[in-house]
């Protein structure tokens, strides 16, 4: 009998504290269960999943090759052309489906770059606090404020038609100061508490603690600052290429606009030519905004629906 | 007042981080975008015009850096921007000044009735929660706020201006009537804005509802609400005065932090409407390789973003006691 009696308690202690590290080899699988049972979740992982595979196989799922002129220019869709050809007839599906690609790049390396910086940035302000805290929340606070998109066409104007790499380098460079500031202050209600205290008793380097004991349980808001900043990465990579300073020979999204707005689509009755892009904009925009919504039900417990009791009258 | 204090050296080193970066950005790119730029001025501008041109693109090799940050931290105090390329022979402040009414009007305006709006549509769903607005109205605006602003302004263009011709598609004002306090000026000009500003709006609406609702849903479980619902206060009051005011003020730093982004769309929004604002100038400035003007207009939609960030920190210290007496 007195087996049971002593470790019930405790294991209570535990379910009673979600917010406390699990061991960590699960939080990786409670992250992923967490996804599946959150249909916001669901839809937008779905979206994503859709995304990437057009990504990966384009040459496969496209009927076309995207920049080959050989149709009849300006026809609108058709059995045969499903959202019409551009004005230099080229088939518009295959050029979508080719520009998945490049707008999925942007977003994966800028929002990764991103997120890594903000991470760094965030949880070493909040550890090592004092003057170093001060001058990286500044620089954070600094960079947050400034508009970055105008600064971003500015950039852009010195390296005319900037290749992927800029766009991923500076969308990358200037978008991690949403997510340092979240992380930052979660990072500190986190430092003080007892594991991690007892980690540093146990005399573990400055570096373990911060990597295997505060991070793991970071996981969350790290994943929805990723979220953020891809889909920040995405809309600005799509602006930038619309208003015709990136590559106006790349395969994406944005320079389908631009050309699109170039040769009047909308106006001639081009109508898919000119919207179809920013449908997938939107769509895979949607995709991380629903993704980053859910992972704020997942992370913050308080802000989930209310599950529907019975009905009432 | 340490609040405001500590608000203003802020406000005073971003604006000076941006007009640095202004001026290292030209001498940290590579390529002589600047030189090529240079060499269309020449022989068209007094020297003493070209040699400020000088100083801000780094393109004399005499000066040395330093000095030349000097001339050019300056220089900017003077409000010597320089001669635009675009419009030239007009001055580059001249030219911004021009713009700014038109982003004010636009940009401030919607942004403003974005943030009343959807904070009280986030008030509203959190403290009904599970209702027929929370259920609806959330989810939307969290799908519309991933859209491309430009690509919901091409939207409306085609829906509103090329299939209903309700509204006209582009400029600030039909360029037939005279620009004047007339009655129809003033109509045409809001007819004109009725499109980009619904862009806006729908785009920035949802980050602010969401927000809102996340504060009255962490804010009504606080003892103080608890508290004032005990003491049988009417709910309305609860709403307003305890959950209202209490969660406004993290929306109210939100405020401060979005702004960034909301202006950010709106230069694609008036490039896309061809609306004779900041942004509309800036790509205009860009595609001439007006450089001059372009770190002008930069320079001001930082200092427009700045101003309204004290704005909202002021609000902040109005509402909330313990801004104004902490730290």
């Amino acid at each position: 009998m007195s087996v049971p009696a002593v470790t019930a308690p405790v294991q209570g202690a535990a379910g009673f504290e979600p917010a406390e590290p699990q061991p960590r080899s699960t939080v990786g699988t409670n992250l992923l269960y967490a996804v599946l049972r959150n249909r916001k979740a669901m839809v937008g992982s779905l979206l994503l999943l859709f995304f990437t595979v057009l990504a990966i196989f384009p040459g496969q799922i496209a009927p076309d090759d995207p920049q080959a002129e050989i149709y009849l220019p300006g026809q609108s869709a058709s059995a045969h052309h499903w959202f019409g050809t551009t004005s230099y007839g080229q088939d518009v599906l295959s050029q979508l489906i080719w520009g998945t690609r490049q707008s999925l790049i942007v977003a994966v390396a800028a929002g990764g770059l991103a997120t890594v910086l903000a991470v760094l940035v965030g949880v070493s302000a909040a550890y090592l606090g004092g003057i170093a805290d001060g001058l990286l929340s500044l620089v954070t606070d600094v960079i947050l404020v400034i508009p970055i998109f105008p600064l971003i066409i500015v950039i852009a104007a010195y390296e005319k038609n900037a290749g992927l790499l800029t766009l991923i380098i500076v969308l990358g460079a200037l978008g991690w100061s949403y997510g340092a500031r979240q992380l930052r202050s979660q990072a500190l209600s986190i430092r003080n508490r007892d594991f991690v205290e007892v980690a540093r008793v146990r005399g573990e380097r400055r570096l373990y603690v911060i990597v295997f004991e505060l991070l793991p349980t970071m996981t969350s808001l790290i994943v929805a600052s990723f979220l953020g900043a891809a889909l920040y990465a995405v809309l600005a990579a799509a602006g930038l290429q619309f208003v015709g300073l990136g590559d106006p020979n790349a395969q994406s999204w944005g320079t389908m606009l631009y050309w699109a707005q170039n040769n009047e689509a909308l106006g001639s009755g081009l109508v898919y030519w000119a919207i179809m892009p920013g449908v997938c904009v939107a769509l895979l925009g949607a995709a991380f905004a629903l993704m980053n919504y859910a992972f704020d039900e997942i992370s913050n417990p308080a802000l989930r629906p209310i599950p529907k009791l019975g009905r009432r009258k | 007042m340490r609040f405001v204090l500590r608000r203003l050296g802020f406000f005073v080193v971003t604006l000076w981080a941006a007009i640095t970066l202004n001026f290292l950005i030209p001498r940290l790119m590579p390529g002589n975008a600047a030189v090529a730029m240079m060499a269309r001025y020449r022989g068209r501008v007094n020297p003493t015009a070209l040699h400020a041109l000088e100083i801000a693109f780094g393109v004399n090799n005499h000066q040395s850096v330093l000095s030349a940050y000097l001339s050019y931290l300056g220089n900017i105090a003077r409000g010597r921007f320089g001669t635009s390329l675009t419009f030239f022979p007009d001055s580059v402040s001249h030219q911004v000044l021009q713009a700014l009414p038109w982003t004010l009007g636009l940009v401030g305006a919607t942004t403003i009735l974005a943030f009343i709006l959807g904070t009280l549509i986030g008030l509203v769903s959190a403290w009904r929660r599970g209702g027929l607005l929370d259920g609806l109205l959330p989810p939307i605006f969290v799908i519309t706020s991933a859209f491309p602003y430009f690509w919901l302004a091409l939207l409306a263009i085609w829906v509103f201006a090329i299939k209903l011709g309700w509204l006209p598609q582009n400029g600030g004002y039909d360029y037939t009537t005279t620009v004047a306090w007339s009655w129809t000026f003033v109509v045409d000009v809001l007819r004109h804005s009725v499109l980009p500003a619904m862009t806006i709006l729908l785009t920035s609406i949802g980050g602010w509802i969401l927000t809102m609702r996340n504060n009255v849903i962490g804010v009504l479980s606080e003892d103080y609400v608890r508290m004032a619902r005990a003491k049988g206060l009417s709910p309305w009051r609860i709403m307003w005065s305890y959950a209202g005011r209490n969660a406004i003020l993290p929306n109210l730093t939100g405020f401060a932090m979005s702004l960034g982004f909301v202006v950010s769309g709106a230069i694609l929004v008036e490039f896309v409407f061809n609306y004779p604002g900041v942004g509309w100038m800036l790509l205009q400035a860009v595609e001439n390789q007006d450089y001059a003007l372009m770190q002008a207009l930069f320079l001001l939609i930082v200092v427009a973003v700045l101003f309204a960030i004290l704005v909202a920190d002021a609000a902040t210290a109005v509402l909330d006691p313990r801004a104004r007496d902490v730290r």
